[in-house]
């Protein structure tokens, strides 16, 4: 290939000159604005970084690698390229590299990018241990101290939890419901596209003059108006995150509205799809909250707005509200598809039908609504107004009902099965245990005498982490373990995979648990020094997550040499119902060579004979029989 | 069956509701007898145990026994629903694992509509008296006291300062006498910062433009730190400064040798 044709045609090296060019673009702007207003100095670092590097650059790296093309030639009127699918599947490791528009490359390329992001956050948090291990400072200074927690909280939050479930929904969800593909394929692909620009900036803040944002991943103004330039980083970056992140929402949407197989009502949905279906809906409601935050801290940092500015009339507290208005929704969007996968895996592998299917669902809403009343319990001592305190502590404590009700359906749906403790099955037993323990420390969270004293101390780190680590992340090993063979076509290996259960477990709690105890004892979070006191407790933990990080490795030789070299999955190891579980692994290019038909329930186990769904060619046998006919409901388009 | 009781979440399906007819608690006439006299055991074993541990720094003002008792309370609540949940999943595990080559689908219960009931019901009305009796110290710990002495306390990256209007005072430490009310009126000379001294339990944030209040009244002798709780910049981990509870007289004595100094490097 000539370079020329290189240089235009869609992927990498279009990618670099598109970033070049647009960074001088926006270069060219602020040069213009500053020679125009008589500024001095003419070329100001801050302005051109944020205008060239953070904003303009991320669009020509979008255009350059192809995910505007088809669009651009529809809107100029010129003829599209006819779809000849040949974007689909992947034939070599290079192909994840291109946009792609298949839905099961899009979710490997999510997993693969979100778990090197998970990698560097958990790498920053081994660094904070190695620093917090004794009083006093070894390793790293305060600024950047601050800078770790800041960019670790930001990375596991925007770049690995929220995007992970959005990679394992983007394989799975579409199969699951017996769709060929995503609603918007291409809308699909620029989600993912943006994901990355949004790590790397948050990545590269650590180079930008006067070092990371280090404002924590709350950013809460004024410290964020007026700390150096690596803000922009976070500021900008969150909207990339923020923008992918709703796209995908829209994207689940209109897929499991419209794209459902003829017969699967919404009653017939697997728990991981209702999952999904909620958990787009928070993101859709709440995402642009939070890019209103920053938006705000970007104007009043570029432009000499004074938002948070109390002595021109600006509100710091009002920072707060807008944020934690999407923030505390964040949490139940980084819980929601969790519940989902955990449904699937503890019913697969306790072979039983899911306890109370229809109060499972019910309960994923009711968390959807409550969800959106309870933001102000992060700002208990804020210094808001104090009658809200009460409301915000009650809605909190509410929660805890629909929350208990998937805990005791799952453990219902234990009750008399046949239990397969498989790698997924112990992530998920786990997630239960430790997630009712980070759901039982909530609870006292939301008391609010008891928060006034923990609030911002290691008592809220433990918590998090419970919740999150407990909760959010070892439902993603569960995912990740359960259709790796569909993933992959491929088979973990088992004892490595209990190893890593039982590692993690273990070391999780060493490091998370006695957190607790110095948080309640008065030791503040966020900081890169402490009171003597707390050395001991400190030590113990820093050994622990120093051991708990390693227990990461085991997972990743274990899926890189799998994927490389493990035996051959069947179609169905497992033995589930749900409609993935019918193609082979991995799926074939585009899913389904027959549309199938939902005759019945995903989780009738125990019930002989009974099916989830039926293909076409052999329907004419299944039509005869009961399950077949005439009880099913008219598909739903 | 045909296909509208499958679909049918709720529904039990009727012979398999019967637990005598899964051979692996057949020898157990009553395996949720046995199973809550286990968790009822573990509970008090949990609540002693968890009762045991030291968690709080010592108590230093009224307020902090109210809030330490709330936390016990919680604790008591909490234990026995963490045991329920373990107790559940190990026996299940224990009970119900398929042993290899089990080829076996579970029973086919597909709900239970009392037992959703009750466990909708029991932890709301448990959340709803934990928050009543929230609510009920919450008020308490901010009621107004009589005689109260006012502090302006002013945060600054990175330190604190703190006056004391009635007494015509200003210090760089904080000395408190024992027993008297105070109410704290918080401020910020720049950005977010969080006055909290573990000991009396309270905090609050400092925040540009506005002026927060808590009440306090210390009632231990005793050197302590006001510790800054929110992320403030830089030297957010050293902000750190003394606090002192004295008796009366002596606070009375210190505020006359801080009026003297003052007026000697004034005249």
């Amino acid at each position: 290939m000539t370079l020329t044709k290189k240089l235009t045609a869609p992927g990498w090296y279009r990618a670099i000159l598109g970033t070049a060019l647009m960074f001088c673009l926006g270069t060219g702007i602020v040069l213009a604005v500053r020679t125009a207003y008589g500024w001095d100095p003419l070329w100001d670092w801050n302005a051109i970084i944020t205008v060239g590097a953070l904003v303009a650059a991320p669009f020509g790296y979008l255009i350059g690698i192809g995910c505007f093309d088809y669009w651009f030639y529809w809107a100029a009127g010129n003829p599209t390229r006819p779809e000849d699918h040949s974007g689909h599947g992947a034939t070599s490791w290079k192909d994840y590299f291109r946009v792609n528009t298949d839905h099961k490359v899009i979710g490997i390329q999510y997993i693969v990018t979100t778990f090197f992001f998970f990698v560097c956050g958990g790498l920053m948090a081994m660094v904070m241990r190695a620093e917090l291990a004794q009083p006093g400072t070894q390793f790293v200074n305060p600024n950047t101290f601050n800078g770790l927690f800041s960019v670790h909280a930001s990375l596991m939050i925007f770049l690995f939890i929220i995007p992970v479930f959005a990679g394992i929904a983007n394989y799975v969800l579409p199969l699951m419901i017996g769709a060929p593909d995503m609603a918007f394929p291409r809308l699909n692909a620029l989600s993912f596209w943006m994901l990355p620009i949004a790590g790397v900036m948050m990545l590269t803040s650590f180079f930008a003059e006067g070092g990371a944002f280090a404002t924590g991943w709350t950013a809460y103004a004024p410290l964020s108006t007026e700390t150096p330039m690596g803000q922009q980083f976070f500021t900008l970056g969150v909207q990339f995150a923020g923008a992918s992140s709703i796209a995908t929402a829209l994207n689940f949407l209109v897929t499991i509205i419209t794209m459902r197989a003829p017969g699967m009502t919404f009653w017939r949905m697997p728990l991981l799809v209702w999952a999904n279906f909620t958990t787009s809906l928070l993101v859709v409601i709440a995402t642009p909250f939070v890019a209103g935050s920053q938006f705000f801290v970007l104007l009043d940092r570029s432009l000499g707005t004074h938002f948070f500015d109390p002595s021109a009339g600006g509100d710091v507290l009002m920072y707060q509200h807008v944020f934690w208005f999407y923030s505390h929704p964040a949490v139940y969007i980084m819980m929601l598809p969790g519940f989902g996968i955990i449904s699937e895996v503890i019913s697969t592998n306790a072979r039983k039908p899911v306890f109370g299917y229809r109060m499972m669902a019910f309960s994923l809403v009711a968390i959807v609504i409550l969800g959106f009343t309870v933001w102000a319990h992060h700002m208990f001592v804020s210094g808001m107004f104090p009658w809200l305190r009460v409301p915000m502590m009650i809605t909190t404590m509410m929660i805890a009902v629909p929350t208990g009700i998937k805990i005791f359906s799952w453990l219902a749906t234990l009750w008399r099965g046949v239990i397969h403790l498989r790698t997924p099955m112990l992530f998920a037993l786990g997630f239960i245990t430790m997630f009712t323990l980070g759901g039982i420390s909530g609870i006292m969270l939301a008391v609010v005498p008891f928060d006034i004293h923990v609030s911002d101390t290691y008592f809220i780190v433990a918590h998090i982490h419970y919740v999150l680590f407990g909760g959010s992340v070892f439902t993603i090993f569960a995912g990740i373990y359960h259709w790796f063979p569909k993933m992959t076509g491929r088979m973990y290996d088992e004892t490595l995979g209990k190893l890593h259960f039982w590692l993690s477990f273990v070391f999780f709690n060493a490091t998370f648990g006695p957190m607790h105890l110095v948080g309640i004892d008065g030791m503040p979070r966020r900081v890169a020094d402490y009171a003597d006191k707390y050395a001991t407790w400190n030590a113990i933990i820093s050994i622990s997550a120093f051991l708990f990080g390693a227990s990461f490795l085991v997972f990743l030789y274990n899926m890189v040499t799998s994927w490389r070299h493990g035996p051959k999955a069947p179609a169905n190891p497992w033995r589930a119902h749900s409609i993935e579980w019918q193609v082979s692994s991995p799926p074939p290019i585009f899913n389904f060579d027959e549309i199938p038909t939902v005759v019945g329930g995903p989780y009738e186990y125990g019930t002989p004979g009974a099916v989830h769904a039926v293909f076409k060619e052999k329907a004419p046998a299944a039509a005869g029989a009961p399950a077949g006919g005439g009880g099913a409901p008219p598909p739903a388009e | 069956m045909n296909e509208r009781e499958r679909d049918s979440g709720n529904e039990p399906v009727a012979p398999a509701e019967d637990p005598q007819s899964d051979p692996r608690i057949q020898g157990e006439r009553h395996p949720l007898g046995k199973m809550i006299l286990i968790g009822v055991v573990a509970s008090v074993i949990g609540v002693i145990a968890v009762l045991q541990i030291d968690w709080f720094p010592v108590q230093a003002s009224t307020g902090a026994h109210e809030i330490d008792t709330l936390y016990d309370v919680l604790l008591i609540a909490s234990v026995p629903i963490f045991v329920l949940v373990m107790s559940v999943v190990i026996y299940s595990v224990v009970k119900f694992r398929a042993k290899p080559g089990d080829m076996r689908d579970g029973a086919p219960i597909h709900g239970n509509t009392r037992l959703e009931v009750i466990w909708v019901t029991i932890p709301f009305l448990m959340v709803t008296a934990l928050a009543i009796y929230g609510w009920v110290v919450l008020d308490d710990l901010e009621a107004k006291q009589p005689n109260e002495m006012v502090v302006k306390v002013t945060g600054r990256q990175f330190s604190w300062s703190f006056a004391y209007p009635g007494e015509r005072v200003r210090s760089t430490t904080l000395v408190l006498p024992k027993d008297r009310p105070v109410e704290f009126r918080i401020n910020t000379r720049d950005v977010l910062h969080d006055f909290w001294v573990p000991e009396f339990r309270l905090k609050s944030d400092a925040v540009p433009g506005l002026t927060t209040k808590i009440r306090v009244t210390p009632n231990r002798l005793g050197k302590y730190e006001v510790v800054c709780a929110e992320l403030c910049g830089l030297g957010h981990s050293t902000m750190r400064q003394d606090v002192r509870v004295v008796e009366p007289a002596l606070f009375d004595t210190w505020v006359r040798h801080q009026r003297a100094t003052a007026q000697e490097s004034a005249g």
